[in-house]
Parts: C-alpha cells; structure tokens; sequence
C-alpha cells in the first residue's frame, strides 16, 4: 500500500523538543514517506531541533525570525534551492512575555499585545505568503492553537486573544487559497505539557481541570496531535479547510463540570 | 535521600550531555554544566516524570543546582 504521505514534502516551523506538537505532527508525516524541512529560531532552539530533524533524515534546517519578514524571505530562498514545490506546511508558532500570562488580561500592555499579535498570528499568514508560491499543485496549510481563543480562561490572556486573531486568519486565508487548492486549517489541541504551556501560568490546573472534565476523561496525548495533524496535512482530509479542528478530548463540546468520581477527585485536589 | 540523588544526577547528564563527576551536589545547572533557561525546564519536567510529583513554578524557579533539585524532590515524594 502507498503511504499517505509518499511523494510529498513540508516544512515544519515550531518544533522545540522531542515532547512538541510539531514534533509529534513531523514524525507521524515522516512516518508515512513524507520529506521534511525544518526551521528553528535562535541557537538555543537550533542545537533542539538538529537531532530531531536529522533523526527523521532531512536534511534542510533553516533559522527563521519570523518577526522579521527579510528572515522569512531567506528561509523560503534558501528552501527553493532545495525545492520547487512544497505540499504542505505545520506552523506551530507563538510568543508572549511569560508576566503576561499569569494574572489580569486587562492590564496587557500595548507593546506586549502587538508582539504577541504579530509572532503568534500574523506570522501565520506571513509564512502563508510565501509558502503560497511554492505551492502551485495546491497544498495544506496547518497551525495550532487552544480553546483560550474561544472562551476567557485564567491566564491565558493576550495569547487567547492572539489564537482569535490566529483561527480567524485560517477561515480567510482558506477563502483566498482555495481557488488554487490551498487548504488552511487550525488543530486546537487541548492542555499538553510542552516546553511553549511552562509559559502559561498554573498550566497544571487546566490540565486537571480539563482530565477531569474532558468526556474522554483524559488529557491528549502527542499521539493525538500527531494523527490528527497527519489527517489534517494529508489527502484523508480533501475536503476540510478553514476549520478549527478540536483534538482535546471532547472538552469543547461540554459546559459542566463531570458529575463522577474524576470530579470529586479534582475538587479534593483544589482543597 | 541516595537513591533520588542518584536518580537526578542521572537525568542531568543525560539530559545535559555532561560528565558524571562534573554533576556535584553544589553545581549549578546554568553557571556550572552549561544550561540555558529551556534546559532548566525541560530538567523540571524530566523531574516530575521520573518521580511523579508536581513542582509549581514558584519552586521550580529556585531549583538552580543538583541540590535544590535533590532536596526539593526529597521532601515532596
């Protein structure tokens, strides 16, 4: 049988460390004979993501500041030497000041909110501009973001309202794309331990608040991402684009507090 | 006591790449074996998988060497 993926290559922007959602999404794609590329930011990232890039054989890894479009432009020249056509792109990017995301969004400062906008929603559609030129058989754009977008939840703050910003630019921008074949989709992945969620403020109550209350009664798992992202960048999904896809155990489609033992469990643990 | 130490010396050389005996009780993850502040949590994070404990970000921001590590770990599993 033909893998999903054969004969299609993507670049993967976002990856931190082996327990990242992009990873998780690189590795399943790899896994169905997809070719990769890959961008990090700054050294720190860079020593992370070159193991894990060359573990899945590719050979492309590129920095790239996003909040710098001369640095988008390089990253995408250099990746045309390597490629005419790109198939798809995972654009797992965001960026706030850790103090503001813990405590009152109404004190956002202005700096704060326009770079949070700008790394964590903009750059999407940034990226989208460039990577629509490499995509002349049509493709799939995928980015990632959080229920935080849709309803107030403690300390998510300005990035919540970023992930709205983020989630609106994926149903315009799949409008625009779609004519030439390009879809655009958003995974809102439920609460995960990842090195991006140390940023969020008392992270480990959304992680419990969500296990205990998520239908599935569990948090998700890199396994989860990772199909569902697969799903998502592949021709299983054809005909999906624009979407907000949940992959957080059900818990967006609940609005009470389970009636079981898991919640009883949960509020012992409050106490 | 010795066998948690053991245990988080462990994970801080595999997850530093550094050398055993440069993994003293007094080193410093940053000053000492050369971490940078994503170093330091992704260390929290092995912590709390290895030994199955939570470690608030207010405690975790003071584990700096071996030893806050060790005795954190000690007096909360």
């Amino acid at each position: 049988m033909t893998k999903l993926m054969e004969g299609k290559r993507g670049l993967i922007m976002g990856v931190a460390n082996d327990r990242s959602m992009a990873w998780g999404i690189a590795k399943a794609c790899a896994e169905q004979g997809a070719e990769l590329a890959f961008s990090y930011q700054g050294e720190a990232l860079k020593k992370r993501v070159a193991p894990l890039a060359g573990s899945l054989g590719s050979d492309f890894l590129a920095e790239c500041d996003v909040s710098d479009g001369a640095s988008i432009d390089a990253m995408f020249d250099k990746l045309k030497e390597k490629w005419d056509n790109i198939d798809f792109i995972v654009h797992a990017i965001g960026y706030s000041d850790k103090s503001e995301l813990r405590g009152r969004y109404v004190d956002t400062t202005l700096d704060n909110f326009l770079m949070t906008m700008n790394i964590s929603a903009y750059s999407f559609v940034a990226v989208a501009q460039r990577a629509e030129k490499m995509m002349a058989n049509g493709g799939s754009m995928l980015t990632l973001s959080y229920y935080g977008s849709q309803k107030a939840i403690p300390h998510y703050n300005v990035m919540g309202v970023a992930k709205a910003a983020l989630e609106a630019s994926t149903r315009y921008m799949a409008k625009d794309l779609g004519e030439k074949g390009i879809r655009v989709n958003t995974l809102s992945a439920g609460p995960m331990k990842t090195l991006a969620a140390s940023g969020v403020g008392d992270f480990r109550m959304l992680l419990k608040y969500n296990e205990a209350n998520a239908p599935l009664r569990r948090n998700i798992t890199l396994d989860d991402v990772a199909g569902s992202g697969l799903y998502l960048l592949s021709d299983l999904s054809s005909g999906v684009t624009g979407e907000t896809h949940y992959v957080d155990a059900g818990f967006n489609t609940t609005c009470m507090v389970n009636d079981d033992a898991h919640m009883k469990e949960f509020i012992n643990l409050l106490d | 006591m010795s066998d948690i130490a053991d245990k988080v010396k462990k994970i801080v050389v595999e997850h530093l790449g550094v050398e055993d005996d440069k993994v003293t009780d007094t080193a410093s993850f940053i000053d000492d074996l050369g971490a940078d502040s994503l170093d330091t949590v992704e260390l929290v994070m092995a912590f709390e998988e290895e030994f199955g404990i939570e470690i608030p970000d207010d405690a975790a921001e003071k584990i700096q060497t071996v030893k806050d590590a060790i005795e954190f770990i000690s007096a909360n599993s």
